[in-house]
């Protein structure tokens, strides 16, 4: 009886072992900038070509750089959200327009609204691929001396913003 | 006459569409060495938008993208290591089909291997177990003559 127990008993092991790898998502690679230094980068701005940005020229503020598109689905999804939180103005959030053109870029916030304090350009990718992301929406919380903390894969949720995001902005900004 | 003459367009336009395809191949001939460097390195990556995909196989925008980064990066002259340091840095050791081994590793590299022992060291038990067990029930004579005589019994007639 007891050992009929011992198979029994792996193949218990290994359903909680499986049944643990389906809820987590594999598309969710943990990146190994956390904790780095963001990858500096100057790039134009999408409202005005002639003003150039640096992520330099955020030293010293909490920012949120979140990656987005015009062609990007999960972005829409993302949008209001996002939207709402501009609205509380709890800290600079920086739109990094990815490999867009700047005409669908224009006309993408124009139609739904523009939660950004800046927004700028990634044409050719070159800075995402710097800040190694691999599918738009992605956010990256910078604290004051330019390093990332938090990286958020996939759109910024609601429950994100609650549970993660702003406690650990409000810790940031002491 | 009419039927020709659409024939002859559909031709010209297949014609001219291989001709532009062909246009579009020239980058692998440039440099077969550079190609051949990329084409090595980019198998050992993998494609973070298709995950069962290598970086050379896919044709996922980033992994064109990554490509071409890395045909700059060996045009620049970085070796291998610093090209692969580049990726790891940047999408972590996830993005290698081959990860190092490190703690954090441990269970990925030596994990089956602890399996096969212990599965090993299981069937042995087993073995010897029932071998054991196997050689236990001997008859005594009685059971012997008992068995022959039902052996005997059960010889067809001839």
């Amino acid at each position: 009886m007891k050992k009929a127990m011992i198979p029994l008993g792996i193949f218990l092991v290994l359903v909680v072992f499986l049944a643990i790898g389906l809820t987590r998502d594999p598309r969710e690679v943990p990146s190994p900038l956390i904790n780095k230094a963001a990858p500096a980068f100057t790039t134009t701005r999408l409202q005005a070509a002639d003003q150039p940005f640096s992520a330099k020229d955020m030293l010293g503020q909490v920012w949120l750089l979140n990656t987005w598109a015009s062609w990007c689905v999960a972005c829409r999804q993302e949008h209001p959200v996002l939207m709402e939180f501009a609205k509380t103005k709890t800290l600079p959030i920086v739109g990094l327009d990815y490999k867009d053109k700047e005409t669908d870029g224009l006309k993408w916030l124009a139609r739904f609204g523009n939660p950004y304090d800046i927004t700028v350009t990634d044409k050719d990718g070159r800075i995402g691929i710097d800040y190694g992301v691999y599918g738009v929406p992605e956010s990256f919380l910078i604290d004051k001396a330019g390093v990332i903390r938090y990286k958020q894969i996939g759109p910024v949720t609601e429950e994100a913003l609650r549970d993660k995001i702003i406690p650990l902005v409000r810790e940031l900004q002491k | 006459m009419n039927l020709k003459y659409w024939l002859g367009i559909l031709l010209v336009l297949i014609i001219s569409s291989t001709a532009s395809y062909a246009g579009e191949a020239t980058p692998l001939a440039e440099d077969p060495v550079l190609e051949q460097r990329l084409m090595a390195i980019s198998e050992e990556l993998r494609c973070l938008v298709c995950q069962n995909e290598s970086l050379a196989g896919s044709r996922a925008d980033l992994a064109l993208d990554l490509r071409r980064e890395i045909r700059t990066l060996i045009k620049a002259g970085k070796t291998d290591a610093e090209i692969m340091d580049f990726m790891v840095s940047r999408y972590g050791d996830f993005v290698r089909y081959r990860p190092p081994v490190k703690p954090i590793t441990w269970v990925l590299w030596f994990g089956p291997f602890l399996l096969l022992i212990g599965a090993l060291v299981g069937l042995a038990r087993m073995v010897r177990r029932s071998q054991s067990s196997a050689a236990a029930p001997a008859l005594d004579p009685a059971q012997r003559e008992k068995a022959q005589a039902l052996l005997q019994d059960t010889e067809l007639p001839s």
